[in-house]
């Protein structure tokens, strides 16, 4: 039997058992929709095609599996460029796919013609054109394949008409990538100079990144903290691989990090850097970033080693056979080490006597030493931790302020929701004070920093994990953005439960603005509509809350009450994120207004 | 510092736009680019000559790989190869200074292959120091245009890019005439085992 183009791509779709396509459909695309509609696959039609490439993103988050949108040639593919340079910036395994104009219309300027294949090149991990039915099975395998394997990351695939309506033939798809091997196993040698430095630093500082949730290595990692009693700091997009309540677990580091992360960072003498990419959200003026600390850089993409801080130590691995390969030198040599101790004594004194000779003495006395020094090395981190000021909560005049909504949701939640965060200060604001306790529970637009991610991104993250409770943050600029999807939501009754920061500003601008540009406001004032109507217009559950007295109250009703809701939450105005480290200055250099 | 890359690539479209796309938009210079094809179909080869610090050179090679349709990228800059350019060149000659012009041609070893009443167009290959040396020679007739491939590369001895490096020849080029193959032969092989 042969199968149009456009039967083969779904077909594909469902060997590849992709549970569910989120897109919009147009002129260019309509025999993949027809093929869909004869299959009967789960299609979720957004509001827009943004809406979709997000909503994709967010299954593709909370899931670890490829996350598929499709949209129409033209103005559909451009309104995925932006949720694909945000999937490509986090690293987010996406497929997309396009309609295209017939082949012998392209270059015409035809009708809704756009040169797919060109724009989205420079946000994609990969991308192709479809040139021919034959092309399909090959090309869809390869994208799948390309998406979902080495560092992640959104490839799309852009089919003209005649290659959806012809016909293909041979269903033989061809995995040819001789260009595309990405290292999996670290070099030995490598792994175990890794091991030998963690080991032997005496203020090390393990630092936690996307790559380690991507990887599913979370478990692996906290297993090589505590083997060794060494503090974890994560990034954001880190948060979650270690529970927040863990007594390792530093939290996050960077600009709005947390002062101990910071300072411990500052003061390290060995970083251990494991999926991360060396934001200068996270780094803050890379001179003062660890200055004292030799670096070990594990990560997959060899691209990112070396790119902005040269590593003493650099490893190219897949984190999930990296992580335990480290943690098993690390016990080894752990566990040499005392023997050695044991046979040699502990003090420097029982040295001379020793029959193993002077080297193992000496390597006993290092071992002891480094032990030792790392207890002090926690003790002297809590020590500081105990002085921080935290929770940051600084009031801005009367009323709510947004970190009291963030502490009440932890409660409500006990820290088990999965929270889909927005950009800016309401992000900020809940990656400080929510506690994520497990990987893939904190989901959010964090290179590109996109606003209106949050509220698509979760109608993704409910359908690929419908039994967890999905909870977003967005404030009223974001949730502007992107409002539409209410509609997607309520259609699809989700049970998605959205708390809305509403300080009718766009925040973070305000707060720069105030801390950066003299108090010259410019462009941040927002207004907004009623946002309970707007919530009972598109069919969800409305609330609002203003005072912190009604707080719980409203978010436990909100909580229980089923199907969609909408809480607006009025906060503060002016209320700004503390601590700060501000932008050109060191991660040892943030600032506290209220101190 | 100046570098000359060559760059084995998948013959896909649009390989070019990324190859040129990631020097653009990761702001790395480009000093020249040529790609054509290779002894195997489907497969091309580039030539990149760019510059930058060891850091910047790292980075370059690490983004080129990172790319999905490249196979193999060698910096030929540290590593013994032959490099030459092919350069047309108009030049103002009329009845007074043609035999001057002519004489340097020939010292040069270049060709004419076009001549006008008022100038003359000279085909000359060479490697740098030779284009530039001919370039000054024939300045101060009048140059009305200048036509430059820039440079291709091949590395000297029996490795190929297409597979590990082996040893490569030590000799030196000759000074005097860098046309003549060194010793060591120039007889690379075209199997593509082991690629990347």
């Amino acid at each position: 039997m042969t199968l149009s183009g456009a039967a083969y791509v779904v077909k594909f779709l469902r060997e590849q058992g992709v549970e569910v396509v989120f897109g919009y459909p147009g002129g260019s695309i309509l025999e993949i929709f027809d093929a869909m509609a004869a299959d009967g696959i789960r299609f979720v039609l957004t509001r827009h095609e943004q809406g979709a490439v997000f909503a994709a993103d967010g299954y593709a988050r909370a899931t670890g599996k490829v996350g598929v949108c499709m949209a129409t040639s033209g103005p559909g593919a451009t309104n995925l460029i932006t949720g694909l340079a945000c999937a490509h910036m986090d690293s987010v395994p996406i497929v997309a796919i396009t309609g295209q104009v017939y082949s012998h219309l392209l270059g015409t300027d035809a009708f809704q013609e756009a040169d797919t294949f060109g724009i989205t090149m420079p946000v994609t991990k990969h991308n192709f054109l479809v040139r021919g039915a034959g092309e399909l099975p090959s090309v869809l395998r390869q994208a799948f394949h390309i998406a979902g394997t080495g560092r992640r990351g959104p490839v799309l695939v852009d089919i003209p008409r005649d290659a959806a309506q012809g016909v293909v033939r041979s269903e033989k798809a061809d995995l040819d990538l001789p260009g595309y091997r990405p290292t999996e196993e670290g070099h030995p040698l490598q792994l175990r100079r890794a091991a030998e430095a963690l080991v032997g630093a005496h203020k090390p500082v393990i630092w936690a990144g996307g790559g380690v949730v991507a990887a599913g290595a979370a478990a692996e990692l906290r297993a090589l903290a505590e083997a060794l009693g060494a503090p974890v700091m994560t990034s954001l997009m880190g948060l979650g691989v270690m529970p927040a309540d863990h007594p390792l677990n530093l939290g996050m580091v960077g600009m709005h990090g947390t002062p101990w992360a910071n300072w411990a960072v500052h003061r390290c003498d060995l970083l251990f850097a494991a999926g991360v990419r060396f934001d200068d959200r996270a780094t803050g003026k890379l001179e003062r970033f660890a200055p004292d600390a030799q670096l070990v850089h594990i990560d997959i993409d060899p691209a990112e080693i070396g790119k902005l801080l040269k590593a003493v130590v650099p490893v190219v691995a897949d984190l999930g056979t990296a992580l335990p390969a480290v943690r098993a030198l690390v016990v080894q040599i752990l566990n040499g080490n005392q023997r050695l101790i044991g046979r040699s004594g502990t003090g420097p004194a029982a040295d001379a006597g020793t029959t193993a000779g002077a080297e193992p003495g000496a390597a006993s006395e290092a071992a002891a030493a480094a032990d030792h020094s790392r207890k002090e090395w926690l003790a002297s981190i809590a020590a500081f931790r105990a002085g921080s000021r935290w929770p940051p909560i600084t009031h801005a005049g009367p009323g709510m302020h947004p970190g009291e909504v963030m502490l009440a949701l932890a409660r409500a939640s006990e820290g088990k929701a999965t929270l889909v965060a927005d950009v800016g200060q309401n992000q900020m604001w809940a990656a400080q004070l929510y506690p994520v306790h497990a990987p893939r529970r904190f989901l959010t637009s964090g290179g590109l920093g996109t606003m209106g991610y949050a509220l698509p991104a979760a109608i993704g993250a409910q359908m690929g994990t419908p039994d967890e409770q999905i909870i977003v943050i967005a404030g009223d600029g974001g949730l502007q953005m992107t409002s539409p999807e209410l509609a997607t939501i309520a259609e699809h009754r989700l049970p998605i439960k959205i708390f809305l920061i509403n300080n009718g500003h766009l925040g973070m601008v305000r707060q720069w603005q105030e801390l950066f540009f003299k108090e010259r406001y410019m462009a941040v004032k927002i207004a907004g509509p009623d946002f309970v109507k707007l919530a009972g217009a598109y069919g969800l559950t409305g609330m609002r809350v203003d005072s912190v007295k009604d707080l719980d109250a409203t978010i436990a009703s909100a909580l229980s009450t089923p199907g969609p809701v909408l809480v607006d939450c009025v906060v503060q105005p002016t209320a700004n994120v503390f601590p700060i480290v501000p932008p050109g200055k060191g991660v040892d250099q943030m600032i506290d207004k209220a101190e | 510092m100046r570098h000359t890359l060559s760059v084995l690539v998948e013959d896909k479209p649009g390989v070019l736009t990324r190859i040129a796309g990631l020097f653009g938009r990761r702001a790395f210079n480009i000093d020249s680019l040529t790609v054509a094809g290779t002894e195997r179909p489907g497969y091309s080869r580039m030539t990149i000559v760019t510059r930058g610090d060891r850091h910047v050179m790292e980075q370059i090679e690490k983004q080129l790989y990172k790319q999905i349709n490249v196979l193999k990228v060698s910096n030929l800059t540290s590593a013994p190869a032959v490099e030459r350019e092919l350069v047309l060149i108009k030049v103002q000659a009329d009845g007074q200074s043609r035999a001057a012009v002519t004489q340097i041609v020939n010292i040069f070893r270049a060709r004419i292959v076009d001549v006008a009443p008022r100038s003359l167009v000279v085909e000359v290959t060479g490697d740098r120091e030779k284009i530039e040396a001919i370039l000054s020679m024939l300045r101060p007739f009048g140059i009305k245009e200048v036509v430059r491939s820039g440079p291709v590369a091949v590395s000297r001895g029996h490795g190929s890019l297409a597979m590990p490096d082996e040893t490569p020849s030590p000799q030196a080029p000759s000074l005097d005439d860098r046309d003549v193959p060194a010793a060591g032969d120039v007889a690379a092989e075209s199997s593509f085992a082991g690629m990347k």
